[in-house]
């Protein structure tokens, strides 16, 4: 098939970006959306145009690299999926397709569709994590954890990181992430010692790097590849209401 | 070259335990005087960047993704192994140590494959305090299942992310250390070169892929995370970026690369569907528990639709070769089936590469409810790629680069022959011999990072003491200068192929020749073709834009360059290797059954490759002596 390529080219952070329309060729319905920007690729190069660049790796749904809204939809038109999971099979012939960057002050863009997306790592790096000391860890079967609790921490531990949450809300809030991150750590008892200090200061970062709030439009939870459920944003609100009294940071 | 494997002295078991009673510390009040520089944040090098930063080292880790929870580790699916005996179905240590032995065809170093499954048993400890999700029983304890390779349950999962939630755990240890201050992370950030003063490993040569900008950055000692090569054959199941390049740049300053072409081959990857195909996708092994694997016994019934095939037309070739695994053979032997029927003209799909697994008889069986709950994710995942719905139409397979056991040589401390630079996980040798057990991957990552590592560069530290180079010496800018023109030559070549063009003939040649089966002539003609493949590249390959900016081509292109000399030295160490074992299968060594033929008296050695530099590689052998177990032959029959 042929399509046209409406997408988003920018120099760099700096510099004003724009959209450039190409059409192109030979395009099967087989490849994944991110093989057809290969091909697109080796055409521009070919052509003497600079090629797109995109964010992408593992190529298999999981490690989250891959970005792109996609005629409006962060990831595509497909439900929980990633981009490199999108295959051309969704397209028309002859279609014009958009493709932009994940918009959000939190995400600058680097260069045409790919985007900064390191405010995600402070936001971890606040809190993220259980402070657990290599070497000294009791045996795994001391602590028992109820296959309930272990299915829904891996729910909410199954996030990718990809920010398309962020991209597909119209407020660029990051609580589907962060109460994801909150709520993996949070439910084991191996979290429970530092839950209070862990969302006062991931909330505390997420408000510091620029996302919005949460108004419950629940666009994320419809944008997520891997189905994160919104349930997680109420517990992040309890969770941190709770600590906010109880605590000082 | 002498080549120390530096095994500790001792009763196997006790090796480990007196290596670290008599190994020399570094004070916690002298640790923070000491740089070190780790390089990948995967399994590997996220849990030993956290474990050093946490021992109180200043540490600087650099990975090429834009997060370090990006590494591709995050993609393994299955699980972990480690001898807990939760189970009390007899494991061990000691047998999961022989297991791993033995299903490395017996070309690993018995001491080092001691100590994985000595500290197997700390990782899962350490990995459920971070927090990691692991499969519970209903009572709250850790659930178990078996994998190839074991008569044990020592499996431990969480659901089909097992990869993911691990290198989560490392990355959150790992963010920990940044937010203390005691980690530097730089990410987007590649490594070109490593940096020698003295003969010993002060440094590297990165870029920041953003900016363009080249730099140098100092330390005490420098540590390889960056996992394997499998994307020389260009379709793997690698993540796009994988790549050999800082491997290989050590390897040019003088590291030893090891056991080059042991590849581990998969045997359930979704087929290729065309030339534009970036990477392949790896279902579950766990699928050959109900699927049945079979291609026409005719080839002109090859491109029908399979539900047409009467059952006496079909040739269930695993059954009838291996009657006592069947479609559970192991993945080496599934995999070089595959390639032969394929080879007979009876492969199916479009491009004829390719085998069905066949669903039919086990949704008849057991009705498709049940092969719905079993599998639902990877037939969901089936329909994504390859739009078919496969619980109406077998599934199509075929095999694919998976593992490279390969990468540089370390001794007993997971240190190459550059003193000062180590490597760990699957960019290291040591632990998998000719072939990698499922499950054993992530063990090893891990154990190199969490409890190896703190121990070993413990030792060269205090020996070394805590001076180091400023930056600013000679070799600083040289190494730096050469990075800069070699990036710039790349770019003024201003061919007409793109880098693409050029990686994936390389994968075609290596593929062919240096695929699931080898041949001498085969060989032959891959060690003229590669260096003519690379005469091409440096005459006539096309990288836009410039060196001093975003530039993904440039990117692609340093790294197929890599592979362009990687791929020949893989081709060589399949050539030298008059044997088959493992992931390496001589077509002129195999039993009159066609099973793979080892010549233990000939080639129980690591054969460790030296830098030829323009004169040709040159190989050294470390000798692989079995104290505690006997090489025995694998039977799958």
């Amino acid at each position: 098939m042929n399509i046209k390529l409406k997408i988003w080219r920018q120099k760099n952070r700096d510099t004003e970006g724009q959209f450039e329309t190409y059409e192109v060729k030979n395009i099967h319905s087989d490849m994944s959306f991110l093989e057809m920007l290969d091909v697109a690729n080796e055409q521009l190069i070919h052509e003497g145009v600079e090629p797109i660049n995109f964010d992408h790796d593992c190529r298999e749904g999981i490690c989250g690299a891959c970005s792109l809204v996609i005629n409006g939809e962060p990831h595509g038109p497909e439900k929980k999926v990633t981009t490199c999971q999108t295959y051309m099979r969704s397209f028309e012939e002859g279609e014009t397709i958009v493709v932009e960057p994940f918009r959000s002050h939190a995400f600058p863009v680097l260069r045409d569709v790919m985007v900064d997306r390191s405010s995600f790592e402070r936001v971890i790096r606040s809190g993220g994590f259980i402070s657990v000391a290599t070497g000294a860890a009791p045996d795994a079967n001391a602590i028992p954890i109820s296959k309930e609790i272990a299915d829904e921490s891996m729910d909410a531990a199954a996030c990718i990181g990809c920010g398309a949450c962020v991209a597909s809300c119209k407020n660029s809030s990051a609580m589907l992430f962060v109460s994801a991150k909150a709520a993996h750590l949070n439910l084991m008892p191996q979290g429970k010692a530092e839950k209070s200090r862990r969302v006062l200061n991931m909330v505390d970062t997420m408000d510091s790097e620029g996302f919005g709030n949460c108004s419950n439009t629940y666009a994320c939870e419809a944008a997520c590849p891997k189905g994160i459920s919104v349930n997680f944003i109420n517990q992040l609100n309890r969770d941190y209401a709770l600590a906010a009294l109880t605590n000082k940071l | 070259m002498n080549l120390d494997a530096k095994i500790p002295e001792g009763p196997l078991s006790e090796k480990w335990s007196s290596y670290k009673r008599n190994v020399k510390l570094v004070a916690p009040n002298n640790k923070r005087k000491y740089e070190i520089i780790i390089v990948g944040s995967g399994l590997a090098g996220a849990s030993a960047a956290a474990s050093l930063g946490e021992l109180g080292y200043h540490v600087k880790c650099f990975c090429y993704q834009d997060s370090a929870r990006r590494a591709h580790s995050i993609a393994a699916q299955g699980g972990i192994n480690a001898a807990k005996n939760y189970q009390n179905d007899g494991d061990s240590v000691w047998r999961l140590f022989y297991d791993t032995i033995k299903g490395g065809d017996f070309r690993a170093r018995e001491a080092n494959v001691h100590r994985l499954a000595e500290v197997s048993t700390n990782i899962i400890d350490q990995c459920a305090a971070q927090g990691v999700p692991f499969a519970r029983e209903y009572g709250g304890t850790l659930a178990n299942r078996s994998f190839g390779g074991a008569q044990v349950s020592r499996t431990f999962y969480a659901r089909g992310q097992t990869g993911q939630q691990l290198l989560l755990g490392a990355y959150q240890a790992l963010s920990r250390q940044i937010g203390l201050g005691s980690v530097k992370m730089y990410e987007r950030t590649e490594m070109l070169d490593v940096v020698l003063v003295d003969g010993k490993a002060k440094g590297i040569v990165v870029r920041n892929m953003v900016t363009g900008e080249i730099s140098t950055h100092v330390a005490n000692a420098v540590v390889l995370c960056t996992g394997g090569y499998g994307n020389c054959w260009y379709l793997s199941t690698n993540a796009i970026g994988c790549n050999v390049t800082a491997a290989w740049r050590a390897h040019k300053r003088g590291a030893l690369f090891a056991n080059p072409c042991y590849a581990q081959i998969h045997p359930t990857c979704i087929p290729v569907s065309g030339d534009y195909q970036s990477k392949l996708t790896l279902m579950s092994e766990s699928l050959r528990n109900d699927g049945r694997v079979w291609v026409p016994k005719k080839a002109e019934d090859a491109k029908k639709d399979p539900r047409d095939i009467a059952e006496e037309d079909r040739d269930y070739y695993l059954e009838r070769k291996y009657p006592s695994y069947g479609n559970l053979a192991p993945r080496d032997i599934s995999s070089r089936s595959a390639q032969e029927v394929c080879d007979e003209g009876r492969g199916v799909g479009k491009t004829g590469l390719g085998v069905y697994l066949d669903f039919g008889d086990a949704i008849n069986r057991l009705g498709r409810h049940t092969i719905e709950e079993r599998y639902g994710n990877l037939f969901d995942m089936y329909k994504e790629i390859t739009g078919e719905l496969a619980y109406e139409k077998p599934m199509r397979i075929f095999p694919a680069i998976h593992y490279t056991m390969g990468g540089l040589w370390v001794d007993y401390e997971l240190m190459t022959t550059v003193p000062g630079l180590y490597a760990a996980g699957e960019a290291n040798f040591s632990d998998h011999g000719a072939n990698r057990l499922g499950a054993s991957a992530l063990m090893q990552g891990l154990a190199d990072g969490y409890f190896v590592l703190p121990y070993t560069i413990g030792r060269f530290l205090a020996e070394e003491g805590a001076a180091r180079p400023s930056g600013d010496e000679d070799e600083f800018k040289e190494a730096a200068q050469s990075v800069r023109d070699y990036n710039q030559k790349i770019l003024n070549i201003k061919g007409k192929q793109t880098v693409r063009d050029i990686h994936r003939r390389l994968g075609q040649i290596m593929w062919n020749k240096c695929g699931m089966s080898r041949n001498k002539s085969g060989l032959k003609e891959a060690v003229q073709e590669i260096p003519q493949l690379r005469e091409e590249f440096w005459s006539d390959v096309h990288v836009p834009g410039t060196g001093e900016e975003l530039n993904q081509q440039l990117e692609k292109a340093g790294r197929v360059a890599d592979f362009l000399e990687l791929g020949e030295l893989i081709c060589r160490d399949a050539l030298d290797r008059e044997e088959s074992c493992g992931g390496h299968f001589r077509s002129e060594h195999q039993t009159e059954e066609g099973e793979a033929l080892r010549h233990d008296d000939q080639f129980a050695y690591v054969s460790a490759w030296e830098y030829g530099n323009g004169r040709g590689p040159k190989l050294h052998k470390e000798d692989l002596k079995y104290e505690e177990v006997k090489m025995v032959t694998r039977s799958y029959k």
